[in-house]
């Protein structure tokens, strides 16, 4: 029994094979059901074993910093390109695009619906006092809420109040705003695929303030020895590569493409 | 709560289809705790036994730290099993991060002091009853571990059984250290977490319930089992 089990421990794969590439990625592209769909043409096209390790943007970059991973699909613009200039990628490429809605109450509290620009539509929400229910996660989309909320209201003052920080991902803080009937910042595509939505719908969409862009890093080996740079490297190929893009593009829930491919 | 009735039926309709994915993660579920009971046996019932009879100085904290240990946050674990098998860790070179062994490794961390500390409660116990005859008999230390393990043989099972229930359940572990890879390291608390933060609340009451259920079949199979080893006289 004792060697039975033993033989199971040491089953388990020890070193990274050349066929695994592991991505750290947001959460979003694996909620919303998209690796689901692209994942085994890019397998089948490529013969890799692609593993995605989904966290939120802020612990994905930190992980690959720290050598746990061999690519990137993350959607902070500025903190990619910090994290290739710091020497820790090799090269940031646009993959694609989709973008961000303010969703809450269907009965509209603060009046946000017809705000013109996403601005007064959040200054309507701190002006009401409505609840709004926040990543507070360091993710992609709590930076880009941060950056939309600054010039327009205090929130660090308001934690705790209207304002609260649920420190999770996408869609607990979709389960969170369901159940308070808040408002919250989500990503198109978390929100298309998501099931729980209670009285929640979409209020405010449409300004390009709320574009979302997502991109694509390979690990660079030389802060990174242990990495498969090769097999990040055919893989972003293929993501950026007309084959990649259109299955990106062929993605798509209940009639609604998900994400735009918009690689170079 | 609608949602109820729905994850019975998705509970029971997961289980008449025999979907392959959810029996890859019931296995890989299986695997991983059953061997980090396994694991955590060999640590923990050995350290209960010692804490029951050896009378040592520091006994008395060690005892204190192991009962407090059974309270570690499972992501606190996970966070500290993460840092040491990282790749830039002190045990990175391994390669063990985002495979089943590390989640081995993890729930065995969280699994030894709970069967270590119920291991000695009941050792303790039985150990002040046989006291007299222990001494009488001229026993050594060696000895009486020996002859208490024995003889609590099926006491100890309980403490495993504590043991195999706080892995089954435990998600903030696994996940960190696990990374919940689709058919590599997702198991069915991680499977119940992506689809909770899918809004898919029948989906994951459902694989709850089916969770629950290979819990049931664990614990009656080893009653089961215990009590025909036990004989008639005792069942």
């Amino acid at each position: 029994m004792k060697r039975l089990l033993l033989a199971l421990f040491l089953a388990t794969p020890a070193m990274a094979q050349d066929n695994v590439v592991l991505v750290q990625s947001t959460t979003s592209t694996q909620n919303s059901g998209l690796y689901d769909a692209i994942l085994p043409i890019a397998e089948e096209a490529l013969g890799l074993d692609i593993r995605v390790v989904a966290v939120g943007t802020g612990q994905a970059l930190q992980n690959a910093e720290r050598c746990d991973g061999d690519m990137l699909i993350v959607h902070a613009r500025d903190a990619e390109i910090a994290f290739v200039a710091a020497g820790f990628g090799t090269e940031r490429q646009d993959l694609m695009y989709n973008d961000f809605v303010i969703v809450g109450p269907a009965t509209d509290p603060a009046g946000i619906a017809d705000a013109p620009d996403a601005a007064t539509a959040l200054g309507a929400i701190a002006a009401a006092a409505a609840p709004f229910a926040s990543r507070g996660d360091d993710s992609g989309t709590h930076r880009k809420e941060l950056s939309l909320w600054d010039g327009v209201a205090d929130v660090a003052a308001a934690s705790g109040t209207w304002y609260r920080e649920t420190g999770s991902g996408m869609g607990a803080t979709l389960n969170v705003a369901a159940g308070m009937g808040a408002y919250t910042l989500t990503d198109r595509a978390t929100w298309l695929a998501f099931e729980n939505r209670g009285d929640l719908a979409i209020l405010f969409q449409g300004d390009p303030e709320l574009f979302n862009q997502y991109g694509v890093i390979p690990v660079d080996p030389e802060h990174c020895p242990n990495v498969n740079i090769n097999g990040a490297q055919a893989f972003t190929d293929w993501l950026v590569s007309e084959a990649g893009q259109q299955a990106i593009a062929d993605y798509t829930l209940g009639g609604e493409q998900l994400f735009f491919p918009n690689a170079n | 709560m609608p949602e109820i009735g729905d994850s019975i039926l998705t509970a029971l309709g997961l289980i008449v289809s025999g979907d392959p994915d959810l029996i890859e993660i019931v296995l890989l579920s299986l695997r991983v705790s059953l061997t980090a009971v396994a694991l955590a046996a060999m640590i923990g019932v050995p350290l209960g036994a010692a804490l029951a009879v050896l009378r040592f100085p520091g006994r008395g904290a060690l005892v204190l730290l192991v009962n407090a240990l059974m309270g570690l946050p499972p992501v606190v674990v996970g966070l500290f099993v993460y840092l040491c098998l990282s790749a830039t860790g002190p045990f990175g070179v391994f390669g063990l991060l985002y495979t089943p062994g590390a989640m081995i490794i993890a729930q065995t961390i969280l699994v030894a002091p709970i069967i270590a500390a119920l291991s000695r409660a009941t050792l303790a116990e039985m150990a002040a009853e046989y006291d007299d005859t222990l001494r009488m008999l001229g026993a050594s230390p060696t000895e009486t571990i020996a002859t208490l393990l024995w003889d609590a043989r099926f006491a100890l099972v309980t403490a495993l059984l504590a043991g195999l229930g706080r892995a089954l359940a435990e998600v903030g572990a696994v996940m960190l250290v696990g990374g919940n890879i689709d058919h590599v390291t997702r198991v069915m608390t991680t499977a119940i977490a992506l689809e909770t933060s899918r809004g898919a609340l029948p989906m994951a009451l459902g694989l709850g319930m089916v969770l629950l259920l290979l819990t049931l079949i664990l614990n009656a199979a080893v009653i089961g089992l215990r009590a025909r080893f036990e004989g008639p006289a005792h069942a």
